[in-house]
């Protein structure tokens, strides 16, 4: 891989850190066969959470004397910073997890603490990005045309500091091209997204066509069921995403129906996985209003930022039962497994709770997810 | 006879090789408290990569196999250096967060040269190792 003068200085930088990062990027690079680095706009660091990286990770993080060099965004933690004790958090694990963030806030990582940072800044098509959270990577490219390969937590790190990530895979807009056209047969885009990333074949990229129209927050959670069954980090939709008419149609075509899931009666029904929208707040509380008080446990996930943003709607919401959370979400807390049964609308969610949780999970629309709330038990 | 190879994570070690003709998943297949391989069918099951030159052909699997290579390093039960046929980002970050001397793409195809037991020396800073 090419470096410039600047670029091998750091190579030899007295600060180990400095120097560790830029070790870290060329080995990507040359693994992945880039020709050279280029400049980010923006990094976001996932394994943020003590049961992921442990006290080793813990550690080295502290050890790390560094700085970012970009935007840099922390994916969600193990609680929200203000309501632990609602959510039943145990003062040893809070403690751990805090040092973890105060670690990245010492970099000078933004505490975004969340899945979503699209809806905290502007990210414009074509903006090379080193993201790392799967429904986030997946979001940026498809749906914004911005470029990034799915990074993990440390090589996202590493980027965000030397402010560079090597040229290769999505960055390359001929690696973007749709390699199988998929025919979407299911309502329920969210399970679609499940079932499709369970039949796609490695690198493979899909060129969408949906059964109707679906909205936004529909394709993000398209997106994110699609990146946790598989390791894709694109898809095109036609006639709706920026990228779908640059390459030519592929020739393969396949027809996808909802994944199936296992039916439970919920003891909580969490919503934000991914993290919820202005617009999804204002849905939820319109279906509250049309179904009445929350009688079970409902959790709703969004960052702190849309919260502050959304102050009196958030209020109205727990006026009528609802719980509004940030920082954190169902899949990432320890506080889901306190539960019997989880209902979700995401299909990533469905698939993680019961892998990461050891807890059952069911599924349904967001008004079914709100309808049932408001039963009786 | 000194193989050239490239190098991945900087450093120097020599010492006793454990070879694997396995991919190796670091998340779930080896101890992190012990460095003992748990992976029943890994062809070296129940053997200690604590302290050894560990040839094996790439990793594989969760991007959180990245931290055990250094709870490994932090418990002491680190490999000494590790030596892929074509590595990937999993071992390769690892390797380089834990300083832990990393080379890959060997000249020769080590498998058919080397066996567990043999003393091996890797240079990754400079990129060989040689045989003894």
């Amino acid at each position: 891989m090419f470096l410039t003068k600047e670029e091998e200085k750091l190579l030899e930088s007295p600060n180990e850190g400095i120097r560790k990062c830029m070790e870290i990027l060329v080995a990507v690079g040359e693994i992945f066969g880039a020709e050279k680095l280029i400049e980010i706009k923006s990094a976001q660091i996932s394994g943020v959470s003590y049961s992921n990286i442990g006290e080793a990770g813990l550690e080295w993080l502290e050890s790390l004397d560094v700085k970012v060099s970009v935007d840099a965004f922390l994916n969600p933690a193990g609680f929200d910073l203000e309501r632990w004790r609602e959510m039943g958090i145990e003062e040893s694990y809070r403690e751990k997890q805090l040092r973890i963030i105060k670690a990245f806030e010492r970099m000078g990582v933004k505490l975004t603490l969340t899945c979503t940072p699209y809806y905290l800044v502007e990210v414009k098509k074509d903006d090379h990005l080193a993201w790392a959270e799967s429904s986030a990577v997946v979001y940026a490219n498809s749906i914004i045309g911005a470029r990034t390969n799915r990074e993990s937590g440390i090589t996202a790190l590493a980027a965000a500091v030397i402010g560079k990530t090597p040229y290769y895979g999505l960055h390359v807009k001929e690696n973007r091209a749709p390699t199988v056209l998929v025919k979407i047969k299911g309502e329920n885009f969210a399970l679609a997204g499940l079932e499709l990333g369970r039949v796609l074949k490695e690198g493979e990229i899909p060129l969408v066509e949906f059964s109707r129209k679906p909205s936004e927050e529909e394709l993000k959670l398209f997106g994110a069921a699609l990146a946790s069954t598989s390791s894709c980090s694109m898809f095109h939709a036609a006639k709706l995403t920026p990228e779908w008419r640059d390459f030519e149609t592929p020739k393969e075509k396949i027809e996808i129906d909802e994944a199936e899931f296992e039916k439970c009666s919920p003891d909580l029904i969490a919503i934000g996985c991914p993290h919820v929208s202005k617009q999804e707040l204002e849905k939820i509380y319109e279906l509250l209003k049309k179904y009445g008080k929350a009688k079970r446990n409902l959790w709703i996930f969004t960052s702190r930022e849309i919260k502050e943003q959304c102050s009196d709607l958030v209020r109205k919401i727990e006026e009528l039962g609802g719980k509004v959370f940030s920082d954190t979400c169902m899949v990432v807390s320890p506080a889901s497994e306190k539960f019997s049964c989880v209902m979700v609308n995401s299909g990533k969610a469905l698939e993680y709770l019961p892998k990461l949780r050891k807890v059952n999970a069911t599924f349904a629309s967001l008004e079914d997810c709100v309808r049932w709330a408001t039963l009786e038990d | 006879m000194r193989i050239k190879a490239r190098g991945v994570s900087k450093g120097f070690a020599r010492g006793e090789a454990l070879v694997s003709k396995s991919k190796i998943s670091f998340l779930g297949d080896v101890d992190a408290k012990s460095g003992v391989v748990v992976d029943k069918n890994s062809d070296i099951y129940g053997e200690s990569v604590a302290n050894k030159v560990l040839v094996f052909p790439s990793g594989k699997g969760s991007t959180v196999g990245t931290y055990v290579l250094l709870q490994l390093k932090k418990n002491g039960v680190a490999p000494l250096a590790i030596i892929n046929e074509k590595t990937e980002v999993i071992i390769a970050v690892g390797a380089i967060i834990a300083e832990i001397p990393l080379v890959d793409m060997p000249e020769v195809n080590v498998f058919e040269i080397l066996k567990s037991g043999d003393i091996v020396t890797v240079n990754a800073t400079e990129g060989w190792i040689e045989i003894e």
